[in-house]
């Protein structure tokens, strides 16, 4: 998978509620594979579908709506994401083809791994947040917008909304750098921190022994 | 005048990475079937070694059967070959496996404190959220993702946005029958479910003290419904006693070190919290959950709150989705709320101490007719250590099913279920829906509360 990100232009579904669990996002049940794909399917299952055997779509739900069928950035309210620490609900995200979420908070865990497979978690205030909803919703508008990671900012049509991202995950999603390789690059750091903590902490290497 | 949070990262903290963002050394990995063995696998498939193999243990707990008489065979699609990938994977890193048969197998969370895998002032990390539980014996524990287990076990170190603390405070002195479930619930229910986003929670105070070990667990336990990064206790010579001659743990002159330093690992008077809350253990009654989330937790002998009181639009609205899922009325009484199913199990309340308490409630009583109750001891070890003293049979003989351990029905991944739209009262963590099996309405309390409910036959608090 490509764990790039640089710039992103797609439709906005509206998810504007709290709390987001991602049992909510994958169902247990729906992680059959025993490998990062295969989860698209059962993404958000007890919203998506009113029968969850013969997959009939529940059309309320935003995903299964002519608007927003094709959506890649979703806006969500706060604490998105809490809950278990399953990757599989990222996995699962990107597959459907979400590439970033424009939100007012994500649980810690679930924005670290959505850094690790190449997905933007875009925090706003509440007014601006509400802005992008309603134009979401606004038959009239169009609910494209454009996500830019080097110059930090959301374009819709000539509007600009800066937003605030960590420097250095910036920097790792902007080059695609698998963070394994980007922590190897301080070895040497890590060895003598090792070393030292031999010394400091001789009980914590024995196991038992 | 520094917290104990602030002592544990000090020790671990290897470089400093961007403005808030350190590289943090991690001690232990912890695996387990579900998720543990894609980290595995992602290894293997970038051919990055494990640094470590000897830090790095894995359990089968998640979807492994725990009837008696089990093989690897599992009611989940796809389970058995799971199991066998994971048996497999481990094998080919080198690490530690507690296999199905081993008297050290469990869950996670459970076996890692019990084995001193997870030692005081040591930092662990695991595929799953509720890694935290080890905050009970002073250690730093962390849900991670597959990505960020599979980067900890290549370089024995984790990039982490250093946390702010929070102090909860547990003032008085609780009431016979009310547990560590119900001061973690209360908590829960005062801070909200989001309340703890960005910080470590510290627990402490009298009530905290006079805890066991154990009960210590299932307030750490439950740090991550609140969105904590984790949750620590002090250590005290209660730790010290605990951990004293536990498998992993040090030994001769190692064990005289550990203990030296484990006796700093206690915040300091007057040491500076960036938030803090209290909560007066004296009038606290036993809480369950009435909603969809741990946060929507009342006081058992109070009424379902009626949505219209709330003022966050949110807040109603997930409050009327609960009460729809839940099939309940706002003003209805919680306590006369008729139950289906009573489960005792899962890492938040499956331990020794927690059997023995719902064994006296059981002794000499039956479960009401038509309830069906099950018992899932939280490691083998807990299994043999009930069985020893005779609890099994006060568990049995009340009507209880008794099981092999495992997480069991604390969740549901397409195996066991207890049936739709059944209602259960669960000493587990997670009431979310479709979480213990599809449209099961499920109730958070402590084992105490559940053996007692299972006996009327409706959720009660005596
Ligand atoms: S007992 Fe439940 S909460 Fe605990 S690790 Fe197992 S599935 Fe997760």
């Amino acid at each position: 998978m490509n764990d790039l990100f640089q710039r992103h232009t797609g439709i906005a579904a509206p998810f504007m509620h709290d709390n987001v669990d991602t049992d909510t996002i994958i169902p247990s049940r729906e992680m059959r594979s025993g490998t990062k794909s295969g989860m698209s399917d059962g993404l958000f299952a007890d919203w998506r579908y009113t029968n969850r055997q013969s997959r009939e779509l529940n059309p309320e739900f935003v995903l299964n709506q002519e608007a927003f069928r094709d959506a890649s950035i979703l806006l969500t309210g706060r604490n998105f994401g809490c809950g278990s620490s399953r990757e599989h609900a990222v996995w699962a995200l990107r597959e459907f083809g979400f590439r970033c979420f424009i939100g007012h908070s994500f649980s810690s865990i679930f924005a670290h791994n959505c850094v690790r497979n190449g997905i933007l978690t875009v925090r706003l205030g509440a007014a601006q947040l509400q802005q992008l909803v309603s134009r979401a919703v606004d038959p009239l508008q169009s609910n494209q917008l454009t996500v830019n990671l080097e110059t930090q900012q959301i374009t819709v049509d000539d509007q600009i909304i800066q937003f605030d991202y960590p420097q250095r995950l910036r920097g790792l999603l902007l080059s695609g750098l698998d963070p394994i390789r980007y922590t190897q690059r301080l070895q040497n750091e890590l060895d003598a921190w090792r070393e030292n903590d031999m010394k400091v902490r001789p009980w914590l290497y024995g196991y038992g022994k | 005048m520094e917290t104990l949070f602030e002592k544990l990262w000090r020790t671990h903290e290897i470089c400093q990475l961007s403005d808030d963002e350190f590289l943090v050394n991690v001690d232990r990995v912890f695996l387990h079937e579900r998720t543990g063995s894609i980290a595995l696998k992602g290894l293997a498939e970038k051919q990055i070694p494990i640094m470590t193999p000897e830090s790095v243990f894995c359990t089968m707990d998640h979807i492994v059967s725990t009837r008696f008489g089990r093989t690897d065979a599992t009611e989940l699609i796809g389970g058995k070959e799971a199991i066998q990938a994971t048996r497999a994977a481990a094998k080919t890193a080198g690490i530690t496996l507690f296999d199905l048969g081993s008297r050290d197998q469990g869950i996670v969370h459970v076996v890692s404190p019990e084995l001193g895998i997870a030692l005081p002032g040591t930092t662990v990390v695991c595929p799953d959220s509720h890694t935290c539980t080890v905050g009970g014996v002073g250690a730093l524990g962390w849900g991670v993702g597959s990505s960020d287990a599979e980067h900890a076990m290549a370089t024995n170190s984790l990039p982490v946005v250093k946390p702010k603390t929070m102090n909860a405070v547990f003032t008085g002195e609780t009431k016979d029958g009310v547990a560590a479930k119900d001061m973690v619930l209360k908590l829960i229910s005062q801070v909200g479910a989001r309340g703890g986003l960005g910080y470590v929670i510290e627990y402490s105070g009298p009530a905290v003290q006079s805890l066991g070990i154990e009960g210590r667990m299932t307030l750490c336990n439950m740090a991550v419904e609140m969105s904590a990064f984790s949750g620590i206790v002090g250590v005290d010579e209660h730790t010290i006693d605990y951990v004293a001659e536990r498998r992993y743990a040090p030994t001769g002159e190692q064990w005289e070190q550990a203990v030296s330093y484990w006796r700093t690992l206690h915040s300091n008077e007057n040491a500076q919290f960036d938030e803090s809350v209290e909560i007066d253990c004296n009038d606290l009654e036993p809480y369950v959950t009435w909603g969809t989330n741990p946060q929507q937790a009342i006081p058992i002998n109070e009424k379902v709150p009626d949505p219209e009181e709330l003022t966050d639009p949110a807040e109603r609205e997930l409050a009327v989705r609960s009460l729809t899922y839940m099939g309940l009325n706002p003003g209805q009484q919680l306590s006369e709320i008729p139950i289906d199913v009573a489960f005792i199990g899962s890492c938040t309340n499956s331990r020794i101490s927690d059997l023995r308490a719902v064994a006296e409630v059981l002794a000499g009583r039956k479960v009401a007719p038509g309830v069906k109750a099950i018992c899932v001891p939280g490691s083998t070890a807990v299994r043999l250590a009930a069985e020893a003293e005779g609890i099994h049979e006060v568990i049995r003989s009340a009507g209880f099913e008794w099981r092999e351990a495992g997480c069991s029905l604390c969740f549901f991944a397409g195996g066991e279920s207890f049936g739709e739209g059944k209602r259960v009262i669960s000493s587990t963590n997670r009431n979310f829906e479709g979480r213990q099996g599809p449209n099961v309405r499920t109730h958070l309390a402590s084992p105490i509360i559940v053996a007692l409910s299972a006996c009327r036959g409706y959720i009660s608090g005596s």
